[in-house]
């Protein structure tokens, strides 16, 4: 049983994992993690190749399902429930948990249908209803201005940075509650880069964000809690002002500053 | 501490550590000279002391230049952008210990035509003894990143406190006692102002160590070795220490 790292007691928890141990086949990917994801918090996961950050990250919205040979032991809870159940409803957890991948992958559609797929899956709008919720995913995303002149040509059409943003439109026009970040920014130039992190700074007013990075610097620049992970373990879980400027454990100082890893 | 994975790294991070124990020797070799001139009324070494203090400030603005590199090039993060924070700060202090140790050289000069009562001088010597020591513990304090002995540095300081204090009461006496020693008495006041500021600077850069070491700022109150009688310094004429 590992303890929860209490950082901050009044703030709530809108995701808490517990003693959560994963598998690929016999080998233990993840091994005991115990840590929470605050309400309209963004919460950063670092740690080198191999630790265990976006294995966790695919957990908190069932990706693993997808899988054989992989399951999960422990417990996540959103909003007190369990999610690891296997009695949970996984199109209604993926519509409250959202997920951004390091590769944009929009739809081979147009930009309208790209947000308004999600949008139908769930939900019996009119037309001018749709056109009122693309509109607000697109602006939600800041890419409104840039395509609304355009927004029944292909997706495929836009920059890689565009692309990456009408995902987050996607994700968040069907009005999720998490929404989790694998690398979004990797394969991004510097200044889609920084309309990303821009974004992410608006968004975790309305959303609890999670996002996995390489970038130390940027875990450093947009998230509140930093949680550093090696070999499958929480090596350290903290705010991220202080984990950066003077960290507890030896292993999280020699990672950020580029001494192993 | 290990090794960054990226030997350059290391190598930005040691030429801080190197420049600022030159800073310091110079500092230290100042100081000492200052004092010397001034006890022996040697002219020629209040003159070189006074030419030394260049070579002082270009160190700091180089240090300063590197960090500011270190920082651009690295976006150093926990120990390594506490260094380059610390090196700014050390370096700032010690140029200012250098100005101090310089300017009671420059006071020697002026006083040298009137030398008059040599007793003064020796209140002040004891002084000067305790900042050099300071100065040095200091200074080893960072080379080690020995927080123990900073913190010894940083409660000593009241020592040199009380000291300028009787410095203060004999040359009030000095000048009460004849009117002719009141020109020289007062520079020797100045002299003793600059040395205990040498002292505070001490403290500031014990201070910085502290955090380098922990990450963490000192208590903002350093014990005071003042005495609140009406014929001594008193703690409200005092600059605020950091």
């Amino acid at each position: 049983m590992t303890a929860m790292p209490v950082v901050e007691a009044n703030i709530p928890t809108k995701v808490s994992v517990r003693d959560l141990d994963f598998f690929y086949g016999q080998s233990r990917a993840l091994k005991s993690i115990s840590l929470p994801l605050y309400t309209n918090k963004v919460t950063a996961f670092i740690g080198p190749s191999g630790c265990g950050k976006s294995t966790l990250l695919r957990i908190l919205n069932r990706m693993y399902d997808l899988y054989p040979r992989q399951h999960a032991e422990g417990e996540v809870l959103l909003d007190g429930e369990n999610i690891l159940d296997p009695g949970i409803d996984l199109n209604l957890l993926r519509s409250r948990v959202g997920m951004v991948f390091q590769k944009p992958t929009p739809f081979p559609m147009s930009i309208y249908d790209n947000i308004a797929f999600g949008i139908r899956l769930y939900e019996k709008l009119s037309r001018s209803e749709l056109d009122g919720r693309v509109e607000a995913a697109l602006r939600g995303a800041a890419l409104w201005d840039e395509v609304r002149d355009k927004l029944h040509t292909s997706g495929l059409g836009l920059s890689g940075g565009q692309q990456q943003r009408l995902c987050i439109a996607r994700t968040v026009a069907i009005h999720p509650e998490v929404i989790l970040f694998d690398e979004p920014c990797s394969a991004l130039d510097p200044i889609s880069t920084a309309k990303i992190e821009e974004l992410i700074d608006e968004l975790s007013e309305h959303y609890t964000i999670a996002i996995v990075t390489h970038n130390m610097q940027q875990a450093a620049r947009v998230s509140d809690f930093t949680a550093f992970m090696y070999l499958g373990d929480l090596v350290e879980f903290g705010e991220t002002n202080n984990l950066f400027t003077a960290p507890q454990n030896k292993k999280t100082q020699d990672y950020i500053t580029g001494r192993f890893g | 501490m290990s090794e960054h994975i990226v030997s350059s790294y290391d190598r930005d991070l040691e030429v801080l550590g190197r420049r600022i124990a030159e800073m310091g020797g110079i500092a230290e070799k100042m100081l000492a000279e200052a004092m010397d001139a001034l006890a022996n009324f040697d002219i020629e070494l209040a003159h070189r002391v006074v030419a030394t203090d260049q070579r002082l400030d270009a160190l700091q603005r180089e240090i300063e230049e590197n960090a500011i590199l270190t920082i651009a090039r690295r976006q150093p993060l926990a120990i390594d952008l506490r260094e380059c924070i610390a090196a700014m700060r050390i370096a700032a202090d010690l140029e200012r210990v250098g100005d101090l140790a310089k300017s009671i050289a420059k006071r020697t000069v002026k006083i040298l035509s009137e030398a008059r009562v040599p007793r003064a001088v020796i209140g002040l010597k004891t002084m000067a003894e305790v900042a050099a020591m300071q100065l040095k513990d200091v200074l080893d304090a960072y080379a080690q990143r020995d927080i123990e002995r900073a913190r010894a540095v940083w409660t000593n300081d009241s020592e040199l406190d009380a000291l300028e204090d009787s410095v203060f009461r004999d040359l009030l006496t000095f000048m009460m006692e004849d009117p002719r020693n009141i020109s020289f008495c007062t520079h020797l006041l100045f002299c003793s102002k600059n040395i205990e500021r040498i002292g505070d600077h001490t403290t500031n850069i014990a201070e910085t160590i502290v955090y380098l070491v922990t990450g963490e700022a000192m208590p903002t109150d350093r014990p005071k070795g003042r005495s609140t009688s009406v014929g001594g310094a008193s703690a409200e004429t005092d600059e605020p220490s950091k």
